[in-house]
């Protein structure tokens, strides 16, 4: 099973300039890892904390969080909102036994598609060489839950 | 008729959630006349085999407060659960983990080489740490303590839980509340929060001096600035996390000029207390330049100590992460 593991990278894209960017770069058919999944959201300051956390909390390997760059913000300073947040948030992953590495912040605008192309390839490396997040249930009841499921041989 | 059966029950806490049951003053006059206390080991000598003797479902309600860590502890919550028709979590650590709860930033191992060797104030050469079960001599005698699990959890991760009464401890005037309703048979939904679900700002006596923009250059601690006792503490650039922490403690510590630490945990919406209050604080930096943020941010001397003080355990990421990269298992 160990061989089969490929990171789950969760990508959080801004529509007004990472989103486009990462639109681009398929129209010009730009390959790039496939670990991404990308959430498209209205600006990077619409993204809560507790969307990284959810993610990671899922399953994700990581997270990587696409914003216009600074004073390019379709909203004005919703970008500097993400940054103040990542900021933050990294302290406390990292205190939390999370990798820093894990959650990065990019600033990509809606011409740089062979940037989305980088990033993306960058961050899935980088979480290779991490290696999968190993993130404990917290529920007593749900831990009984799972290993009914292994029991009966679903896979999450 | 016979009155309804209550019980109270204590795990993983300081006993200030006992305290704030004899802080009903006279009130618990008016519980006591309305219901018989049966079990409550704090106050009355009855004991686990009294629980056990009990039908299921005898007990009209069973506030529990305190985290569950020790074998002990759940196998009282899952007694407890079985004899009540009501279970009501009482209190921070009961109801999101609770002080106790940071204990999830270590685990079993690391948390008993400290306690029991490394502690400056500790001296045991020999090493010696409480082991589940000793034998006494020769004569088959062994003693028996509970196992400590490696993690804190809630209540309801244990057991399922009817209701939750929130704070550090819960206020009077919530416990009464609650209490009514049980008696007079006016619950809201299961799973409710018993407690407003608006932000302790609305209720705060400094409310009018929060300014409509709040823009901070710099975070303090309580103890490096002369604090005004009437203006907004977040105005004053002192960390104070009522934005995000629920009302309904009448904001006593906001009113002895201490800013809000967020035991009420978070509003119904709120999946995660601490990446919540996290978000609204960093939202209120007043800088754009990376540098200088996490420069204002260092100033935050311990942020999971800060925003998930009460509330780690419940917290989407539950505890420290022990195991990262690797082969997965």
């Amino acid at each position: 099973m160990s061989n089969d593991w490929e990171p789950k990278i969760v990508a959080f894209f801004c529509t007004w300039c990472t989103y486009t960017a990462a639109d681009l770069a398929g129209i010009s058919r730009m390959t790039y890892a496939p670990n991404g999944r990308i959430v498209r959201v209205m600006c990077s300051g619409r993204i809560d904390p507790q969307f990284v956390l959810k993610a990671f909390a899922d399953g994700a390997d990581g997270v990587l969080i696409g914003g216009c760059h600074p004073g390019d913000c379709h909203y004005q300073a919703g970008n500097y909102k993400a940054l103040r947040r990542y900021t933050l948030l990294k302290r406390v992953l990292t205190e939390m036994g999370i990798e820093p590495e894990r959650l990065r912040l990019e600033w990509i605008s809606a011409s740089e598609g062979d940037r989305v192309q980088k990033v993306m390839n960058e961050m899935a490396e980088q979480v290779r060489r991490l290696g999968p997040l190993h993130l404990e249930k917290a529920s007593r009841r749900a831990q009984v839950k799972e290993k009914e499921r292994e029991a009966v041989g679903v896979r999450s | 008729m016979s009155k309804p059966k209550v019980a109270f029950y204590w795990c993983a806490s300081c006993g200030g959630c006992e305290e704030a049951i004899v802080d009903l003053a006279e009130d618990v006059l008016k519980v006591v006349e309305a219901v018989d206390i049966v079990f409550w080991p704090v106050a009355l000598d009855f004991k686990r085999a009294d629980v056990e003797a009990m039908r299921d479902g005898e007990l009209a309600a069973c506030f529990v407060n305190g985290a569950i860590r020790t074998s002990e502890q759940e196998e009282m919550a899952e007694l407890l659960r079985k004899r009540s028709q009501l279970l009501i979590a009482f209190g921070s650590c009961s109801h999101l983990g609770g002080v106790p709860g940071l204990a999830n930033l270590w685990d079993r191992q690391a948390i008993f080489d400290y306690v029991y060797k490394e502690a400056p104030s500790v001296t045991n050469p020999e090493g010696v740490v409480p082991q589940e079960q000793t034998k006494l001599g020769s004569n088959g005698y062994a003693l028996t303590l509970p196992s400590f699990r490696d993690s804190v959890r809630t209540l309801d991760q244990t057991v399922e839980v009817d209701y939750y009464l929130p704070g550090c401890p819960p206020p009077v005037k919530l416990i009464v509340n609650a209490v009514m309703a049980i008696l007079e048979n006016k619950l809201p939904p299961k799973g409710t929060v018993l407690a407003p679900d608006k932000a302790l700002c609305e209720e705060c006596p400094r409310k009018p001096t929060k300014p409509d923009k709040l823009a901070l250059k710099e975070l303090k601690r309580p103890h490096q600035t002369h604090i005004d006792s009437e203006k907004c503490l977040l105005a004053q650039g002192l960390l104070c996390l009522g934005p995000a922490t629920r009302s309904g403690c009448s904001a006593p510590c906001v009113s002895a000029n201490m800013p809000c630490t967020g035991c009420l945990g978070p509003t119904s919406r709120v999946k995660d207390y601490g990446a919540k209050a996290l978000s609204a604080i960093a939202s209120l930096i007043d800088s754009e330049d990376g540098r200088e943020i996490a420069a204002i941010m260092e100033q935050i001397v311990d942020p999971v100590g800060t925003f998930y003080r009460y509330s780690l355990p419940a917290s989407l990421l539950h505890r420290r992460v022990r195991r990262s990269g690797g082969a997965q298992a």
